[in-house]
């Protein structure tokens, strides 16, 4: 990367939604290796995913992604749900949603756009080429990209915070 | 290592009222030899024109994805943005908000409007061709786009 006299990336906290355990686990060793990533989170359905980002039940103290990395065939809710209900939330639909799935059918891609969704990627099948999509992955979000900060829920009325400075 | 990884050239459609800045960036878009075809246009009018194929763009294609400038004259990236998002035929079309702010404002309100990315445009050229660089990877090698409308099912 060039270093200009910018702020470093701002690290990137993923929260990553996926039924299959093997794909979590090959996902968390490619993307946590990375020191532009802060933490990776990983819940396995869509409720649980919407319980995460709602800060609902056992997530109470999580803070909120960054960067959703949202799988689309998955029990109890699927990824399209997930997105919908993100989408129409508005505390939520500011969150970047990337669909990460095996899928490559043009359906699938057309309806994730017409969603909502930010970006369609799909999951490469062998771990070289997964390392080599995250890493391109994590720099594109962090140093191409901007994603909102945190915290916008309270940014809407009564943030008792000071405003964010912006260089 | 690319050619392994099998990039599809897409289309780009670039929206900004700045000469300038449409020279630098199709500058940086030269070096990357993925993203092959970039087109122009100055305003939001002009930019739905193009995507709805009327007047002059009557044969024009859908792009793959659009890089759209926030402050432009008649109509601005966020009123392109809105539009598009309303429109069925437009609304799967990724677009990239390309802009000088960093307001945090403007980053949320790009995607609370369907952006699918905010981008700052870096001051120098260097610069610039690094992050047109990764982003042409990024939108080649790791995320798919929407595959085009024919020009035949207008």
């Amino acid at each position: 990367m060039t270093h200009d006299t910018e702020a470093p990336p701002i690290p990137l906290e993923i929260l990553v939604v996926d039924d299959n355990e093997d794909d979590v686990l090959l996902l968390q060793e490619s993307l946590c290796d990375l020191p532009s990533v802060n933490l990776v989170h990983a819940v396995h359905d869509g409720e649980e995913a919407l319980a995460f980002l709602r800060r609902e039940g056992q997530y109470a103290g999580v803070s909120r992604p960054g960067l959703v990395l949202l799988d689309i065939n998955m029990p109890k809710k699927n990824g399209f749900e997930v997105l919908a209900e993100m989408k129409n939330d508005p505390l939520l639909r500011t969150i970047p949603v990337v669909m990460l799935t095996t899928s490559n059918r043009d359906a699938d891609v057309t309806t994730a756009y017409g969603g909502g969704a930010c970006s369609f990627v799909t999951k490469p099948v062998n771990f070289d080429r997964l390392k080599l999509i995250a890493e391109h992955f994590v720099c594109y979000w962090t140093t191409v990209v901007q994603i909102p900060r945190a915290a916008p829920e309270s940014a809407a009325k009564q943030d008792p915070r000071p405003p964010l400075s912006t260089s | 290592m690319a050619d392994e990884l099998n990039p599809q050239p897409i289309e780009i459609l670039l929206v900004d009222d700045n000469d300038d800045d449409v020279v630098l960036l199709a500058e940086s878009f030269k070096d990357s030899r993925f993203l092959n075809l970039l087109q122009v246009v100055h305003d939001g009018h002009e930019a739905l024109a193009y995507l709805r194929r009327e007047g002059q763009y009557k044969s024009a294609r859908t792009p793959g994805l659009i890089l759209l400038d926030i402050n432009m004259p008649k109509m601005n990236g966020f009123e392109v943005l809105q539009i598009m998002k309303s429109d069925p035929l437009l609304r799967t079309i990724p677009v990239v908000m390309l802009t000088t702010s960093t307001r945090d404002e403007d980053i949320a309100r790009s995607y609370d409007g369907g952006a699918c990315s905010f981008v700052s445009k870096p001051v120098s050229l260097e610069k610039l061709k690094e992050v047109i660089k990764q982003f042409a990877l990024y939108w080649t090698l790791v995320s798919v786009v929407p595959q085009p409308r024919g020009s035949d099912n207008a």
